[in-house]
């Protein structure tokens, strides 16, 4: 940089300046701004590995047979499982499934073939968002007034509709979403053989958007398995193995890690780890099926 | 000779029958959608409106609640609405700076990828569980250095209690990592929309880095930054479980982060499994206010990012 050609014909141009130096304000300003933004990009990174580093050593300690075989410890009891909360969180999710995804994959048919650009969709769109910003536990009171109070018990349904109701909006818009991809010629290939609308759903629609659809369907899975403020007053908890009758409370492990948290015996906190450990394999499992089936997702 | 024969041939009066039975269908669906969220809200509001006769503005002017007469619940409206901005101040400062950190090429594409996936995995981590870290990691870790702050610094009314267990800042700093992937995420996309003209045009002015980043990169993606903002704020008045775990569950109104809180959710997830008729009236009440506040935020949000897009981008895309 000391003999620039030109330079001679340019005197008030301070050379040395445009060289990078941290003795400027301007770049040293730049340079700790940098280092700051690497620091707090590497503390972002702090509490995810803190959070698996724990449940892999305090829940790992508790992984055995039992845990899934047995029921959960009484207060002071030594042993113990979570075998009825997980089979409490299956059912509770099963329901919410069986509620939403019919309901969200044909009303998303209606959003993206039969009424696109209709005021229908438009409000559709505009309360599937709403849905996406209710608080969670807003929709354990709806399923409260609307299911509990009723039938008057707590019950697995009454706790399968308030999930249902937070995986409806995501269903709903990853489903619309997934169904426009389908390329147009596949469309016009169809209608121009003659099928209906509703072969073309059922035969060249629906078959070439279910990897996407799909994906929708496990990451609302994988949310409604972790939710626990929907559950604490419809589906509540219980000590028992589920019985054939499922109007009466119903376990799930995020209950039984909200309960067993703040118990005074070490015994029931470890299997709160060990229950954690479980429901975030199962939340993970269902995330990382949600994108090896997105990447299956024919583009336009 | 024959031709071979085609599958192609005008719909029969069956399936034209069927056609139009399932579009029914789907349209009656899709407004059974519309119907469910105008439920939700009817069914609130009806549960909330005997309390609300009954009490009047009481329970959200008052702070004592007793389970008898006297149910207030602005402590609880306070505590929300403190948590949610502290918690959104950290999570959005440290949110937007790994947007940048993953968008400015700091680090290598292959780096970036693997940050990315870092911080979508901490949405993927059910509250519940955080809540339980929050418990067993957060609080031990930071009662030291908070109570240091209190003995040192115990004038400033940040800092004028000691953290004795749960409290205001364990509850906004696991709050913050639950906000972080919603911040990120949209950041991210807004500034990697930045034309990359406007970024070359300001090196070539001279500009550092930083100075591109603040002065041209940051203004004109204003719009996506503040719109995640919002919306993490969104989320975060109605997170329920690390709340009702970490902020305490008392009812009082502080300025201090080390002071326990309440809030609106945790009140709910609390109180309503053993509530008596009467507190359940009240409770309701508490949920209609709690979803009247998420949903201001919500449309206020949506404002105000309709009026910073234009000033800022100045029509540029």
């Amino acid at each position: 940089m000391s003999t620039v050609p030109g330079s001679a014909a340019a005197p008030d141009i301070d050379l040395p300046q445009l060289e990078k130096s941290l003795r400027h304000p301007r770049t040293l300003f730049s340079a700790c701004m940098s280092v700051l933004t690497g620091l707090m990009a590497l503390a972002a990174m702090i509490p995810l590995i803190s959070v698996l580093l724990m449940l892999i050593v305090r829940g790992g300690e508790r992984l055995s047979i039992a845990l899934f075989t047995e029921l959960p410890p009484a207060a002071g009891m030594d042993g113990g499982g979570i075998g009825n909360a997980v089979l409490g969180t299956l059912q509770i999710v099963a329901i919410a499934t069986l509620i939403s995804v019919p309901l969200g994959i044909l009303a998303a048919v209606y959003l993206a073939e039969f009424g696109p650009e209709s005021r229908t969709a438009a409000t559709v769109r505009f309360v599937a968002k709403v849905l996406t910003g209710l608080p969670s536990i807003l929709a354990g009171v709806f399923a409260y007034t609307a299911v509990v109070v009723l039938t008057g018990t707590f019950s697995a349904p009454a706790g399968g509709l308030a999930l249902a109701l937070l995986m409806l909006p995501t269903v709903l818009l990853t489903s619309e979403e997934a169904l426009r991809m389908v390329p147009l010629r596949m469309r016009e290939a169809a209608l121009g053989m003659g099928a209906t609308r509703t072969q073309l759903v059922w035969q060249v629609l629906l078959p070439t958007a279910r990897p996407g659809i799909l994906t929708g369907v496990m990451l609302a899975v994988a949310r409604a398995a972790g939710e626990t403020a929907p559950l604490l007053f419809t589906a509540l908890f219980s000590d028992y193995w589920l019985t054939r009758n499922p109007m009466e409370p119903t376990p799930s492990l995020a209950v039984l890690i909200y309960e067993f948290s703040s118990s005074p015996f070490p015994n029931q906190v470890e299997i709160a780890w060990a229950a954690s450990l479980v429901l975030v394999a199962i939340v993970l499992v269902a995330n990382i099926l949600g994108q090896v089936l997105a990447r299956r997702q024919v583009h336009k | 000779m024959t031709e071979p024969e085609s599958i192609a041939r005008p719909p029969t009066r069956g399936e034209m029958l069927r056609d139009r039975w399932f579009r029914g269908l789907t349209f009656g669906l899709a407004w059974l959608v519309i119907l469910t969220v105008v439920l939700v809200v009817w069914q609130i509001a009806t549960a909330a409106r005997p309390a609300i006769e009954n009490y009047g503005l009481d329970p959200i002017t008052t702070t004592q609640w007793d389970g008898k007469t006297h149910f207030g619940f602005l402590a609880q409206i306070w505590g929300t609405l403190y948590s949610s901005i502290l918690g959104v101040a950290l999570g959005g400062l440290f949110g937007v700076a790994v947007a940048i950190f993953l968008t400015q090429d700091f680090i290598p594409p292959r780096a970036e990828l693997v940050l990315k996936n870092v911080v979508e995995l901490l949405a993927a981590i059910p509250s519940v569980v955080y809540g339980l870290w929050g418990i067993f990691v957060v609080i031990p870790a930071i009662r030291p250095a908070c109570n240091w702050l209190h003995t040192h610094l115990g004038w400033f009314p940040l800092f004028n209690t000691r953290l004795v267990g749960p409290g205001l800042l364990p509850a906004a700093l696991v709050l913050a990592i639950m906000v972080l992937p919603t911040v990120t995420a949209i950041s991210r996309d807004s500034l990697a929309a930045v034309p990359s003209r406007l970024r070359e045009a300001a090196f070539g002015l001279g500009a550092t880095r930083w100075e591109t980043i603040l002065a041209v990169i940051l203004p004109t993606a204003a719009r996506g930054v503040w719109g995640s903002i919002i919306l993490a704020f969104g989320r975060a008045l109605g997170e329920t479980m690390a709340l009702a775990m970490l902020v305490g569950n008392t009812p009082v109104m502080e300025w201090s982060v080390f002071s326990p809180a309440d809030t609106l959710a945790a009140l709910l997830a609390n109180k309503f499994p053993e509530a008596s008729r009467t507190e359940v009236g009240v409770l309701m009440y508490a949920a209609l206010v709690l979803l009247g506040i998420t949903l201001l935020v919500n449309m206020a949000g949506a404002w105000i990012v309709s009026k910073t897009s234009v000033s800022l981008t100045g029509g540029v895309k």
